[in-house]
């Protein structure tokens, strides 16, 4: 076992694992912030993304030891107004069936609007084919998605 | 069911509603259920006893509960079974809120079942009057209680949006307010139902919101794999690599070195490796070394398998439908076409793997799980830890998909996980988790399938037509065969194609259920998924061989089929049909397919694609499923129907190869992305029927309608799925 440091939704957290540890199951089994799920177990399926320093990681491929000083943002801690928007829209649209991958989805979106402001249907392919719903609300992702970006005035 | 009770009160107490719940209990049908007022239980538990048949919770915070007997997996059944109670109980939406009901068969069987489970889309078909009727009873009693508290004639009292009224006296009241007197009136035998044309929540367009989108938006919805208890080990386990394989031995001295991994025991599915956390336990299992008994394994490989079928398919096999003489009129046919369908094994693969959590004293056990057939699963874990089925509580959890891997005929996660219990001992709570790679070479596939088909046309109809079905039964050798397989046919491997919606003078189904040790199972519409696409493909055939219009030909053969002929002429309006094309480089396909009483007809647009195989762009879909309880979620159910057959159609085959199941995690197991779903539009046909299921009926018609758009752009007729094979 390795004692670590390390950044989530803005508090710092001293967690105790083995080096090779994925940030998904020190966030899930350690810090408790289950709504970050796996689907997967090597970066296939997005259902585990979260922010690294704002951009979009897929951590139950990523060992907590990479991650030195760098902030995770989990949906937990998600905030900001692209935030609200993608998250209104979701429930707005009725996206989640099943709803397992859907942390994954609103992080994905959530970071695919801060970079686009008005994300045309390919920016949408590009940003979300990472991210597997087996129950293919892919439909309403990307009619939420637009309603957000609409919302946020883009 | 005294734990259950405690359970439900406790999670109320958790929620902060104060005081007193009005439990309604209705007449089941037996005498016991008719005894006795309505039940009083207080929050904290101290005299709580739960009523029969009590699906509805009323809190003096107003806040109406709803208890499920289905589980909720993406379906809808949180949001469409309180829809049926909040409308007869004229309920204020934004109170109502929906848990899972305890696992208590007397109470809440599914009436298709008589036992609790899920399947088969009967959520609604089973529920629409009995939960009506539990929200009609509640408001009966809440009225009769303000009439009392008034001293007005409860015909007086009016009900609207959670709101009671007397319009002459002025006076007004919500429901809390009234919850605790109604509890202790008599429960009305038979409620008055609403006159549907009275119904402001069934079958209104955005009248309510579903219950469970919150939660999954924000992370906050709670799932078996999210389960944390002090003391949990979580639990993987090596299982053999070929299907029927068992341990011969194993050495567990590296597993057990890895930190956080605690315990090593063999348990009857494989080798259990119990860890403080997830990693450890996945390291650990890494470095078990276990020799498996392959001596009575499954060593075929698909392909030997197909071959095999493909034999058996070229004799006739049982009979499941037979009317003139099929076999005379295509001896007498000018021209017979043939056509063979193969398809492969598929997997479930729901984005949340198996999972399961127990906790255990040697006296009474706690499960808490996605549990799709809660009697079956709760029975069995008694069984494996020698207790009643009263001593095991199970807590059915959100569940992240199914598509039919969570009802398993033979109950084999509920055994595993009570065996990892038991292997450990009492006290230890335990969490079992299967990875993705154990789910996709796990095996309980969707069965490998040929068909072969013979048919003839003449004076631009068919006239005749042959279909002979290899494949296994899942129900062979189960509790289940009795119940279902009737003169040697299992009806769930020929449903679809034993019966037509066209009428066809001369016409034969016969099947062969070979034996193949590789364990399989129900997957998202049965025998549709394979029937579907070769009766649909081979109508399609035989049409353009006759000069029809795919969707003119079908008509003019559907007289007796009234409803399915009705959703093929809505989604062609729909899509404003004139012809199969191709235009523009596109080709439209069209399939109707029934399964479980719905109707469902769409229209692909098709074009070649990029090299990467072929591009669906928009689809047009018609459902008629009775009366339309949620549109939108009979929508969204379409559209997820659709993507899943088309993922599976395109892209999807668990292949063997000596018996391995070769694709283990989504990189070889393609699963559509988003980039690869067409645009859907769906059209609800009206209808008063009684209300029928749409979590499976949207999947069977989509592989066939692209298969039939391909073929008109110069395609081969596709006989082999996926479409895109190798292609990963």
């Amino acid at each position: 076992m390795t004692a670590f440091q390390i950044r989530v939704n803005g508090h710092t957290h001293a967690v105790d694992v083995l080096p090779d540890t994925p940030l998904l199951w020190v966030m899930r089994d350690t810090l408790g912030l289950t709504g970050t799920k796996f689907g997967c177990g090597i970066a296939m399926c997005g259902a585990c993304t979260v922010f690294l320093n704002g951009k979009p990681l897929r951590s139950c491929a990523f060992p907590v030891s990479e991650l030195g000083d760098g902030e995770i943002t989990t949906i937990e801690g998600l905030t900001g107004r692209e935030a609200a928007a993608v998250q209104r829209a979701w429930i707005a649209r009725d996206v989640p069936q099943c709803g397992y991958c859907q942390s994954g989805q609103v992080m994905s979106a959530v970071a695919l609007l801060k970079e686009v402001k008005r994300p045309t249907d390919s920016d949408i392919d590009q940003a979300m084919n990472g991210n597997i719903c087996r129950c293919a609300t892919y439909v309403r992702i990307r009619a939420a998605i637009k309603d957000a970006a609409h919302a946020l005035g883009a | 069911m005294e734990g259950a009770i405690t359970h439900v009160s406790r999670r109320t107490a958790l929620k902060g509603i104060a005081g007193l719940v009005l439990g309604v209990h209705l007449p089941g049908g037996s005498a016991k259920a008719q005894s006795g007022a309505a039940q009083i239980f207080r929050s904290d538990g101290t005299t709580a006893r739960f009523a029969p048949n009590a699906f509805v919770r009323i809190g003096t915070d107003d806040t109406v509960t709803i208890l499920i007997k289905h589980i909720e997996f993406g379906q809808g059944p949180f949001t469409g079974l309180s829809t049926l109670v909040a409308e007869e109980l004229d309920a204020d939406w934004s109170k109502v809120r929906a848990e899972h009901a305890p696992s208590n068969p007397d109470l809440y069987k599914n009436l298709a079942f008589g036992m609790q489970g899920t399947g088969g889309s009967t959520a609604i078909a089973n529920s629409y009057e009995q939960m009506r009727k539990a929200g009609a009873a509640a408001r009966a009693m809440l009225v009769e209680a303000a009439a009392q508290a008034w001293r007005v004639p409860a015909g007086e009292v009016t009900v609207d949006r959670g709101l009671l009224r007397h319009a002459k006296s002025g006076r007004q009241g919500r429901f809390g307010q009234f919850a605790e007197a109604a509890a202790k009136l008599p429960v009305p035998d038979n409620p008055p139902l609403k006159d549907p044309t009275k119904f402001r929540l069934i079958g209104r367009e955005g009248a309510v919101k579903k219950l469970d989108a919150p939660g999954k938006t924000n992370g906050t919805a709670l799932f078996t794999i999210d389960i944390r208890e002090p003391g949990m080990l979580t639990v993987v386990v090596a299982r053999p690599p070929r299907f029927g394989g068992k341990v011969a031995s194993f050495d567990a001295a590296e597993a057990r070195a890895v930190p956080g991994v605690v315990e090593v025991k063999q348990v009857p599915s494989g080798v259990a490796v119990y860890a403080e956390s997830t990693w450890p336990a996945f390291k650990g299992r890494e470095l078990l070394k276990v020799t498996w008994d392959d001596s009575a394994a499954e060593k075929r490989s698909s392909e030997q398998l197909i071959e095999e079928y493909r034999a058996l398919s070229r004799r006739s096999g049982t009979v499941a439908a037979k009317h003139g003489d099929a076999e005379a009129a295509l001896a007498r046919a000018d021209k017979v076409i043939e056509a063979e369908f193969v398809f492969p094994y598929l997997a479930h693969a729901p984005m949340e793997p198996l999972d399961g959590y127990l906790r255990w004293d040697g006296e009474r056990a706690l499960a808490r799980l996605g549990s799709q057939l809660q009697t079956g699963d709760q029975e069995t874990i008694a069984a494996v830890l020698g207790l009643k089925r009263e001593q095991v509580q199970l807590e059915t959890m959100l569940a992240g998909g199914s598509f039919g891997r969570r009802a398993q005929v033979s109950m084999h996660l509920a055994a595993e996980l009570a065996s990892v219990a038991k292997a450990i001992g009492p006290n230890r709570p335990v969490k079992l988790i299967w990875t993705r790679e154990d789910d996709l070479r796990g095996g309980y596939y969707r069965p490998l399938f040929v068909h072969r088909l013979r048919g003839a046309v003449r004076d631009g109809r068919i006239v005749a037509w042959a279909n002979t079905v290899v494949g296994q039964s899942f129900v062979k050798g189960t509790p289940l065969e009795g119940m279902l397989v009737k003169d040697g046919v299992d009806p769930t491997t020929v449903e679809g194609a034993r019966e037509l919606a066209y009428e066809i003078a001369d016409f034969q189904c016969d099947v062969h259920t070979p034996n193949v040790g590789v364990p399989v199972l129900w997957w998202r519409s049965v025998g549709h998924t394979h029937t579907g696409y070769a009766v649909e493909c081979f109508v399609d055939e035989l049409l353009q061989a006759a000069g029809q219009d795919p969707v003119a030909g079908r008509l003019a053969m559907m007289a007796k089929a009234p409803r399915a002929a009705g959703v093929l002429r809505a989604v062609a309006e729909l899509a404003r049909w004139s012809g199969p094309g191709p235009a523009n480089n596109r080709a439209r396909g069209v399939a109707v397919v029934e399964s479980f009483n719905s109707y469902v007809a769409q229209i692909a647009e098709v074009s070649a694609g990029d090299g990467e195989g072929p591009k669906v762009h928009k689809v047009w879909c018609a459902v008629d499923c009775g009366v339309a309880v949620n549109p939108d979620v009979i929508r969204a159910q379409m559209e997820g129907g659709i993507g899943f057959g088309l993922g599976h159609a395109l892209y999807a085959e668990v292949a063997l190869d000596e018996g391995r199941p070769v694709p283990a995690n989504f990189d070889t197991y393609r699963a559509l992305r988003i980039h690869e779903m067409p645009q859907v539009e769906v059209t609800i046909v009206h209808s008063s029927e009684k209300p029928t299921g749409v979590g499976e009926p949207g999947v069977p018609p989509i592989a066939p309608a692209v298969a039939n758009a391909l073929a008109r752009l110069g395609h081969n007729r596709l006989r082999r799925l996926p479409v895109v094979r190798g292609m990963v």
